[in-house]
């Protein structure tokens, strides 16, 4: 475990300095990245000026919004498939392809549709994250073992009942697993459409300095949703892997 | 096995002819304002394909994807078989490979064009880094969990670590290694589109960006409508390869 870390510690800090090594060399300019430190300090700098936090918070409400409506009717859907073994097999493929389409070539129609404000980029967030939530609530029901359904029945549990007191603690880890995804790729959607065209938002910061050769602020906020990005994915894997370890034991 | 192809077969029909369906629809509801039928996009896309800059974006997307699709495979298969073959390494840098799968790389996307200036190198660098974990990912855990009687074997004979990745290694993970290039197909294909929508003077993702700015409504369905089957087609066929290997 500690050999474990020390290891991923090692690689990060080499990596770090590998790039402090190079900006200082020269052989990274300063146009394309400023070295590691000052990224740091504007980084500080930012964050102690509180510049940009509207913008923060309004991409990470966008976030919330696709990832809540995703998870919720993801969950729901997942569950209605669950019982109609037809259109269940219908869909399939289309589950199976999914992840394979563009989904962001969906963006420029959705403008068009509805304009350029939150809806397209909560829109495609939402897009990105569902499918992942029906898939994976699907495979933790496909998972429950026939001999707690029968137990259910024997024992007359009702509907609620059994979903309450069996097939929910069961499908527990999945459905923690569905969050992880569809927080992701929820923050995926709405970053990257951000990125591509929009008003606001911390994407739509990221590409107008961008423009602007304003490597300043560029790279603190890329920084910043690569941190977010990676304690947000550590701390669900943490979770899923505390809730699996329980059922090993158990 | 025949029944049941057939019912994979109409299960598909009735997927494609569903999806048309619901298209049509919207259309009918939303109107000419934002949308376009089937039959028009479809009729749309037919002019388009008569029109010499239209090859050359899609040309220019094409061999963008490919360089990217090759880099991506050589640099996943690589990293996956040294991480795989090192236990320590492996285990260590796994979490860290799916923690950066996770992260929105297109906000790297600046620090790419910065360094590669904006152009075909720019995209190819892009598609490659949305191809290359997945890759690796699945090389790593297909080399992992090669069966130890095999691994066995190997020493037994005194292989040379070459000659054990190449009869051994590698005949054994060629299932998994297959998944881990058809998923990453789909992403570098998404990366290229992707990098083209940000920033691009030519390619299919620069000219749907391009229709929004003229509001051009047929070539925005159009281009999107292609790029769906496009992708969606080469993954279903790959899908049934690598359906093939994993039961074969």
């Amino acid at each position: 475990m500690s050999r474990l870390r020390l290891y991923q510690i090692a690689v990060v800090a080499g990596f770090i300095l590998l790039l402090e090594a190079l900006c200082l060399a020269g052989v990274i300019d300063k146009i394309t990245m400023p070295p590691p430190h000052i990224i740091l300090l504007d980084f500080f700098r930012m964050m102690m000026a509180g510049r940009y936090f509207d913008e923060i918070g309004k991409s990470l409400a966008n976030v919330l919004v696709a990832f809540v409506s995703a998870y919720l009717i993801g969950v729901i859907v997942g569950t209605i498939l669950h019982g109609h073994r037809t259109t269940r097999e219908i869909l399939d493929p289309l589950f199976a392809t999914y992840y394979a389409i563009p989904v962001f070539a969906f963006y420029p129609l959705f403008i068009v549709m509805f304009g350029l404000g939150d809806g397209p980029q909560i829109l495609i967030g939402f897009m990105l994250a569902i499918v992942a939530v029906i898939v994976t609530t699907l495979n933790g029901l496909d998972r429950v073992p026939p001999v707690l359904k029968k137990t259910a029945r024997v024992n007359g549990l009702s509907a609620l009942q059994t979903a309450r007191r069996i097939t929910l603690p069961f499908c527990a880890p999945y459905l923690l697993t569905a969050a992880k995804l569809a927080l992701a790729y929820a923050f995926i959607g709405v970053i990257g459409s951000e990125f591509i065209m929009a008003r606001s938002g911390m994407g739509y910061e990221i590409s107008y300095a961008y423009t602007n050769f304003d490597n300043a602020t560029m790279y603190p906020l890329i920084l910043l949703i690569l941190l977010l990005s990676i304690a947000a994915n550590s701390l669900l894997s943490r979770w899923e892997k505390i809730l699996l370890a329980r059922r090993g034991q158990g | 096995m025949q029944p049941q192809e057939n019912a994979t077969f109409r299960n598909a029909v009735i997927l494609i002819v569903g999806l048309f369906v619901v298209w049509e629809l919207a259309y009918l509801v939303v109107g000419d304002v934002a949308l376009r039928s089937p039959w028009q996009t479809i009729q749309f896309l037919g002019k388009l394909m008569q029109t010499d800059l239209f090859w050359l974006h899609l040309a220019d997307s094409m061999k963008a994807f490919a360089v990217a699709l090759v880099i991506a495979v050589v640099l996943g298969l690589l990293i996956g078989f040294a991480l795989g073959l090192h236990r320590l390494s492996g285990e260590a840098m796994e979490p860290m490979l799916v923690a950066l799968y996770s992260i929105p790389k297109i906000t790297l996307y600046p620090i790419i064009l910065l360094a590669f200036g904006i152009g075909i190198s720019a995209k190819i660098a892009f598609g490659a880094i949305h191809g290359i974990i997945p890759v690796a990912l699945f090389t790593l855990n297909a080399v992992r969990t090669t069966r130890p009687i095999l691994i066995k074997t190997g020493r037994v004979l005194k292989l040379s670590p070459t000659v054990m990745v190449r009869e051994i290694l590698f005949p054994a993970a060629v299932p998994e290694i297959f998944t881990g290039i058809r998923v990453g197909f789909s992403l570098t294909l998404i990366g290229t589109v992707l990098g083209e929508m940000f920033a691009a003077q030519r390619g299919l993702g620069y000219l749907l960006m391009n229709a929004i700015s003229l509001y051009n409504i047929d070539l925005i369905m159009s281009v999107t409508f292609l790029l769906i089957v496009l992708a969606a087609s080469v993954n279903m066929a790959l899908l049934v390869i690598d359906r093939r290997l994993h039961h074969g």
